[in-house]
């Protein structure tokens, strides 16, 4: 049993950006897999829900735009995300941290726009996001609005979302993903079931020979309180051989970085992953990419 | 032979299909549900409640607290009751306490007509506490001025013990004697073992109403009678005025050998006019107020004759993290110092030294192993500590100073009756390919992921005599094919209990496994005494009695033939479900002809049946051996294991494929042990992690292939030849694994989990890591 006190089943996105206008304490539900266990904590009892829930007709599904950005609906769910061809043809390191959330359980319910708008850092899909520079384009009751990923987070669990607004796609533009190849590590305790102790998103734009790394994206969940980006090593590697961008990328991010000491790991220990982490991830997305390393 | 076939598990089929009934399968309908409130502090006095908005909310029935139950303290665990006062468990709480000990203690109960009304309820209640500082450990709770957790033991020291145990015919006063002996070196080191916890599926549950005036509890429990001795004893009420039914479980591991919440819901009934209520506690409850293993702290030393390797001497002080009640209490640290003495008899002498100490965490009591897992992991480091130094092959070391057969400990008298742990070891080593592995990973590795491979070994005792009473039944009745039931107090609890159960009579009388139909369920009315499944003593202890029981009923058949046929019924034999002519060979008659005959001749009308009780006073060793390779990624202080293999001496296997089951199921509790599951707690005593996100309970992608392996002897005391199995597999895993670790990396670990931060952390220490920068 579950402590909500009402369920309001929207037929269309305007629908439910007219039942969130309403009923203001309402918190949207999609995949619920957040929701269900906020609610169950108590620290969402007694809530008003709005639920998106099938409305996949205008929110699910991943597509190719004319423009050549890819568009992903926002209730795709993480193994529609996974499986997607689009996704595993453009930006296939998108899929691999999708499947990393959870176990397949919750793979099958929860969604990439859940895992988006609850702005959690450990959030799988979010580092990746970040790296590929996502816009997130928001409907509400003023009409459209794009927000770029890195403006989004606003603190811990604060997102730029406004009152009745919804996150309605996620779009990738075409220049952040084309020629570029990308790894995921999520660094855990459990291979499964678990939540990341730090989350390592690096792209990488090698040369003609692959001998050298053009441009690097490096973003990470759970190295500060929000997913980040890292210029400082991005800016510090590029143009650099792939195995000396390797070498130099985790201590370079250390200046970006500010990870918490919570009773999940240190600060210290978050470091060391970073430092250590870094390179590996770079090193994995330059094979990716053709690199011989 | 039915004993020795690897046959189907009896309840395969309904469990696999969802057919077999668990205590929630038996609700019913129009039960209440009970919620309990948990204190906000660890350690004080509720002084007042304010209830008014609670019982304002529509649909609840009653609102009880701390100031309403019945003045009697009772214990918890699920021991035998013991005759000799001295001996009785520690009674130190009531059902709901109005002095807070733990954080989360049970201070009082609303009863509503549904969860959520309930949970709203709890909600409403305001509660004013007086608050005492809070001890989270044994060394807090022990200093001078600390406040008393039971006024009972005002230095909150539980109990403490001090053995001194000279091997019989050595010429020595005792260990320090030794110790200061120039001919031998000596070693000293510190070990530290975390709270764990069962992580059974089944969280405890219970059902509780009246019929008449007795009380009726559906519950998932380990130990169905005990639970009625306790309700009574908390109730103050007739023992025999209750009535405990025990359906299938879903796992117990040592949380559910502890009476939880079946008083406090029989309790409950009573004061709704014995409407049927529910308590069920939440995953989050089951972490923060049911059981854990205890955290013990190892102070070891040791005295070794370089010469040839042998233990002279040692001393093991430990100190156990109680939390606020006592449950199993001392019981645990002491069978921990026994059995870190028992597996390698000293030369010389021994001192144990044993303290529990009541703390405000969470409480601790029985868990699959019961106090060795952590002497274990202890012992088995602190040998391959000194093999490393002393520049010896840990297993040579370890082969030199074992257990021998015909060992009887000196303080119990338990007598190693038969042994294999030598071939166990052999077994291993070779599984693991230990000569090359260790050769070729003692040379310098490259880069920052090492191998290594590990060993470790243990005993493990068959039951509790003489420490406490050991006592099973077993009743046998004929059906009119020619079938049997078998009935007993002995409980199923997910290890296969039944299905050997069923074997052994079979066994005893002469008939297929197949027709042998055993009741599952435990109702205290009717099944016969048995005190329950813990210290892997059910095929041991109670398979006497069904041997017993099952002796006596073939005796009848055969005797009710031998009337039927004026053969001799010595003559006599049950055959391929005929009583055969052993003279002639022939067939005389079916035992279902015999049955029918038997219920129904107008001359000679008996029912067959055969209930035979028995006293086990006789204990025995079970052994076994675990070896490890890992690959140890130092950077990020990942452990992976890459090949594991249990090997088990516990005599006769009565199901070999069931015998392996339980061996994986251990493994994987021994692998969680070592690497990360651990129970954390603040300063102010409340549980971090009480929930399966955040306690790392290791899931399938975490484990490597497990291997079992066995070495059957074939013990003399034992029913069958079989001596103890359940909680054996998770006893050596964690030790073999840190071995491994140390091979790999040269880096000692002597507190669990090994997990990444503290592997992270020991290995910057150490210099492996942050070395180039």
């Amino acid at each position: 049993m579950y402590d909500f006190t009402s369920i309001y089943r929207a037929s269309s996105v305007p629908d439910a950006i007219a039942a969130l206008e309403r009923e203001p304490r309402a918190v949207v539900i999609a995949g619920g897999s957040d929701v269900l266990i906020k609610i169950r904590e108590g620290k969402l009892a007694g809530v008003p829900l709005v639920s998106i829930h099938g409305l996949d007709a205008e929110l699910a599904g991943v597509s190719l735009l004319e423009n050549g950005d890819l568009a992903i609906g926002p209730l795709t769910t993480f193994r529609g995300v996974t499986r997607d061809p689009l996704i595993q043809a453009h930006v296939p390191v998108l899929g691999e941290a999708a499947d990393m959330a959870g176990g397949p359980q919750l793979r099958a319910v929860g969604t990439i726009g859940g895992n988006v708008c609850n702005g959690v850092t450990s959030a799988d899909t979010a580092s990746t996001l970040m790296a590929f520079g996502a816009e997130l384009h928001l409907r509400g009751p003023a009409g459209w609005r794009v927000v770029p990923i890195s403006d989004w987070y606003q603190g811990v669990g604060k997102v730029d979302l406004g009152p009745a607004e919804l996150l309605c796609r996620i779009v990738l533009p075409r220049d952040h993903f084309e020629g570029w190849s990308g790894h995921y590590i999520k660094y855990a305790q459990r291979n499964a079931m678990d939540i990341a102790t730090l989350g390592v998103s690096c792209l990488v734009k090698l040369s003609a020979d692959k001998t050298t790394c053009e441009d690097v994206r490096l973003a990470f969940g759970v190295a500060a309180p929000t997913p980040i980006r890292s210029h400082t090593a991005e800016d510090g590697v590029r143009g650099l051989p792939v195995a000396q961008a390797a070498e130099r990328i985790g201590t370079l991010a250390l200046e970006d970085i500010n990870p918490r000491t919570s009773w999940r790991a240190s600060k210290e220990f978050r470091v060391q992953l970073v430092r250590e982490l870094s390179g590996r991830a770079l090193l994995e997305a330059a094979r990716k990419g053709g690199a011989a390393v | 032979m039915e004993v020795g076939r690897s046959l189907d598990r009896v309840d395969a089929y309904d469990k696999v299909t969802g057919r077999a009934k668990y205590t929630d399968d038996l609700r019913g309908s129009g039960a209440l549900v009970a919620k309990i409130l948990h204190s906000t502090i660890a350690n004080g006095v509720v002084k007042s409640m304010d209830l008014s908005e609670a019982q304002a909310i529509p649909g609840v029935v009653k609102v009880l607290t701390c100031f309403d139950v019945p003045d009697i303290q009772y214990p918890t665990p699920g021991h035998p009751w013991s005759v000799e006062e001295a001996h009785q468990d520690v009674s130190d709480r009531k059902l709901l306490n109005r002095r807070v000990r733990i954080y989360g203690d049970d201070i009082a109960v609303v009863v509503a007509e549904d969860e959520l009304t309930a949970e709203r309820a709890l909600r409403a209640i305001r509660v004013e506490y007086e608050e005492y500082p809070v001890y989270t450990t044994p060394e807090q709770a022990m200093a001078p001025g600390a406040v008393p957790i039971h006024d009972e033991h005002p230095d909150n020291v539980l109990k403490h013990t001090l053995f001194n145990v000279l091997t019989p015919g050595a010429q020595v006063r005792d260990v320090d004697e030794v110790f200061a002996d120039p001919a031998y070196r000596v070693f000293e080191d510190h070990f530290d073992t975390q709270a764990v916890q069962h992580c059974h599926i089944e969280n405890p549950v219970s059902f509780a109403w009246m019929e008449g005036e007795r009380i009726v509890v559906v519950s998932s429990t380990q130990i169905p009678h005990i639970v009625r001795r306790v309700i009574g004893q908390a109730l103050g009420i007739g023992w025999g005025s209750i009535r405990v039914i025990k359906p299938y479980i879903g796992g117990g591991f040592g949380n559910k050998q502890e009476v939880l919440y079946e008083p406090l819901n029989a309790w409950i009934t009573t004061q709704v006019g014995g409407r049927k209520v529910k308590l069920e506690c939440t995953r989050e409850e089951t972490f923060q107020n049911t059981r854990s293993r205890h955290a013990i702290h190892f102070d070891v030393k040791a005295a070794v004759r370089p010469e040839d390797m042998r233990l002279m001497a040692r001393s093991c002080r430990a100190v156990s993290n109680q939390g606020g009640y006592a449950s199993h209490g001392h019981s645990i640290v002491a069978n921990a110092v026994t059995g870190f003495r028992q597996t390698y008899p000293d030369e010389l002498a021994h001192r144990s030294d044993a303290y529990t100490v009541y703390t405000n965490l969470g409480s601790t009591g029985a868990m699959r192993g019961y106090g060795i897992p952590q002497c274990n992991f202890a012992g088995e480091c602190f040998m391959d500590d000194i093999a490393r130094e002393m520049g010896w092959d840990p297993l040579a070391f370890r082969l030199r100073n074992l257990m021998p057969l015909g060992y009887v400990d000196p303080t119990n008298g338990i007598t190693c009756q038969s042994t294999g742990l030598a071939e166990c070891i052999r077994k291993g080593a070779d599984f693991i390919g230990w000569e090359k592995l260790r050769a070729e990973y003692a040379r310098p590795q490259a880069g920052p992921v090492c191998r290594g491979v590990g060993m470790a070994v243990f005993s493990y005792k068959t039951g509790v005599w003489p420490i406490s009473l050991e006592t099973a039944s077993a009743r046998v009745v004929l059906n009119q094919d020619g079938t049997v039931q078998l009935q007993l107090g002995a409980t199923e609890i997910g290890q296969g209990g039944d299905t050997v159960f069923s074997q052994m009579c079979a066994q005893a009388i002469g008939i297929p496994t197949e027709d042998v139909h055993i009741v599952s369920f435990q109702d205290t009315d009717t099944a016969p005494f048995d005190t329950g499944a813990y210290a892997s003593r059910q095929t041991y202890v109670t398979g006497k009695a069904i041997k017993k029981a099952g002796e006596s009923f073939r005796a009848r058949l055969l005797a009710y033939a031998a009337g039927l046929t004026h053969l001799d019924p010595g003559n006599l034999d049950i055959q391929a479900r005929q009583v055969v002519n052993t003279r002639t060979g022939t067939p005389v008659l079916s035992l279902a002809e015999l049955a029918l005959e038997a219920f129904y001749s107008l001359d000679h009308c008996e029912h067959i049946t055969a209930e035979e009780s028995i006293q086990c006073k006789n204990n025995t060793f079970s052994f076994g051996a675990c070896f490890a390779e890992v690959e140890v990624d130092i950077p990020v202080g990942k452990v992976k294991v890459l090949r594991i293999v249990n090997v088990h001496d516990s005599g006769k296997l009565i199901n070999p494929k069931l015998a392996e089951a339980q061996v994986h199921g251990g493994m994987s509790m021994g692998m969680g042990y070592a690497l990360s599951e651990e129970m954390k707690y603040d300063d102010k005593g409340r549980l971090l992690n009480g929930n399966l996100l955040d306690y790392k309970l290791p899931t399938a992608m975490d484990h490597p292939e497990l291997h079992a392996l066995f070495v059957e002897t074939e013990d003399p005391s034992g029913p069958f030849g079989n001596k103890a199995l359940g909680e054996p597999p998770a006893i050596p895993v964690a030790g073999a694994i840190r071995n491994a670790v140390l091979q790999a990396t040269g880096v000692a670990i002597r507190r669990l989990p090994m997990n990444p931060q503290r592997l992270v952390e020991a290995f910057t220490q150490a210099g492996l890591i942050g070395k180039e920068e």
